[in-house]
């Protein structure tokens, strides 16, 4: 992240970082403002579908809010949610093609929550509270901004998921290429040491995420 | 005997709170009395019990491969799929539209109570869940598909009502000022799903 920072110093003023850096900490769109928790929870078993999943959130939230900063003058506001709406489900549809075009294993495992990312708090509240009053440009880096701090959320869930519940981490390397990291060498199951199986079941999801606010508001 | 079935499977064992997470956002943030619990789980079951079968009914009839053989024997090849999803959250937007007007001229407190999360109905995902997986299990009939979403939108009331009731109460313990809020209803949820894993397998 701040490597890309650099490069491109000249766009991004002093309060433009802000909308990126913002959105990963203080201000995080899942454990501050309570967005988006469905799938953030749903999802996250492994590494690699909630890395997906990310980067379709990234590309809806981005285009999105561009898109509706585009518009944003000429939507008379009683029909602005349905028109957010629209706009959302048109971008989730390409993004839902597009996965399972490339990946459709992955497209599998997320089955139902490609689509619900249309109705992901996050997207509409970004859409509703920066994209109506602002310049595509800051729009685009708040949707990135926010997405990031969703995805750091996810992986953090994810890897103590699957790390915990199953002893692996699938690191995706590619498109359909991905390094299966086994975290446990053989010695310590043979010692005795057993997966948390239920680590794999949602429940376990809002335990880690309960636990990740905890951790989050006691910094 | 099978409509039984999926109302107390979609209850009890595909609870859309305890089993797929569906609908957090209003779930976490208007769980804070039993009252307006309860009025957001009455919406919630009418919207989900109105648009599951209007959405079923669209994709038998319009969107499916082969789904316009009704209109005429030409069209058997059209696959419009893709346009579920638009298809579906525009129902459901409209659905949320009418509810809202409803509240809001038969029962003005509800509605100020309600506040912003009348509209959010619209994206709240536990109603667009119930499309897509109403779409996935391809039910046999609307029957079918309108049992399920009624009895999804009455275990979601019943999630609702469940942790608005604990965190009335908890309100009097002693948690760690940074838990507080957020964090334990994260927690409670947890462990209130993990008893509502036991009704798994259960088969009427």
């Amino acid at each position: 992240m701040s490597t890309e920072n650099k490069e491109k110093e000249s766009l991004f003023s002093a309060k433009r970082r802000k909308l990126i850096t913002d959105p990963l900490n203080d201000n995080n769109p899942v454990t501050v403002q309570v967005l988006g928790i469905c799938s953030a929870l749903a999802i996250t078993v492994q590494l690699k579908p909630a890395f997906f999943m990310f980067l379709g959130v990234l590309t809806v939230i981005a285009m999105g809010n561009v898109i509706i900063s585009l518009i944003r003058d000429l939507i008379p506001s009683r029909v602005r949610i349905i028109a957010q709406l629209v706009i959302v489900a048109g971008l989730v549809i390409i993004v839902d093609q597009v996965l399972k075009a490339f990946v459709y294993d992955v497209s599998k495992q997320l089955s139902v929550f490609v689509g619900l990312i249309i109705t992901n708090c996050i997207v509409m509240g970004r859409l509703e509270a920066f994209a109506m009053a602002n310049k595509p440009w800051p729009s685009f880096l708040d949707g990135v901004g926010n997405s990031l701090g969703y995805g750091i959320i996810l992986m953090i869930v994810s890897i103590i998921r699957e790390i915990f519940g199953a002893g692996t981490l699938t690191i995706p390397t590619g498109i359909n290429t991905v390094y299966v990291l086994h975290v446990f060498p053989q010695s310590f199951y043979d010692l005795g040491y057993v997966n948390n199986g239920l680590m794999i079941l949602p429940p376990m999801a809002l335990i880690v995420v309960g636990m990740i606010v905890w951790a989050h508001m006691e910094t | 005997m099978e409509l039984i079935n999926i109302f107390v499977k979609s209850i009890f064992i595909e609870n859309m709170i305890y089993a797929y997470f569906l609908g957090m956002c209003s779930y976490l943030a208007v769980s804070k009395n039993v009252k307006t619990a309860v009025g957001l789980g009455m919406a919630v079951i009418f919207v989900l019990g109105m648009t599951v079968p209007i959405n079923y009914l669209l994709e038998n009839y319009l969107l499916k491969e082969g789904a316009m053989k009704w209109l005429s024997p030409s069209l058997a090849t059209i696959d419009l799929g893709f346009l579920s999803f638009l298809m579906y959250i525009a129902v459901v937007a409209a659905f949320t539209q009418l509810v809202e007007m409803a509240v809001e001229k038969f029962s003005p407190s509800l509605y100020a109570s309600l506040g912003i999360f009348l509209p959010l109905i619209a994206v709240n995902c536990a109603i667009l869940g119930g499309a897509l997986f109403m779409q996935q299990r391809d039910y046999p009939s609307v029957a079918h598909a309108a049992v399920f979403g009624f009895g999804s939108g009455v275990g979601w009331m019943m999630s609702i009502v469940i942790i608005a009731a604990v965190r009335e109460k908890i309100r009097y313990s002693n948690i760690p000022a940074s838990l507080r809020g957020l964090g334990i209803a994260f927690i409670l949820t947890g462990l209130i799903a993990i008893g509502f894993m036991s009704f798994m397998g259960i088969k009427l």
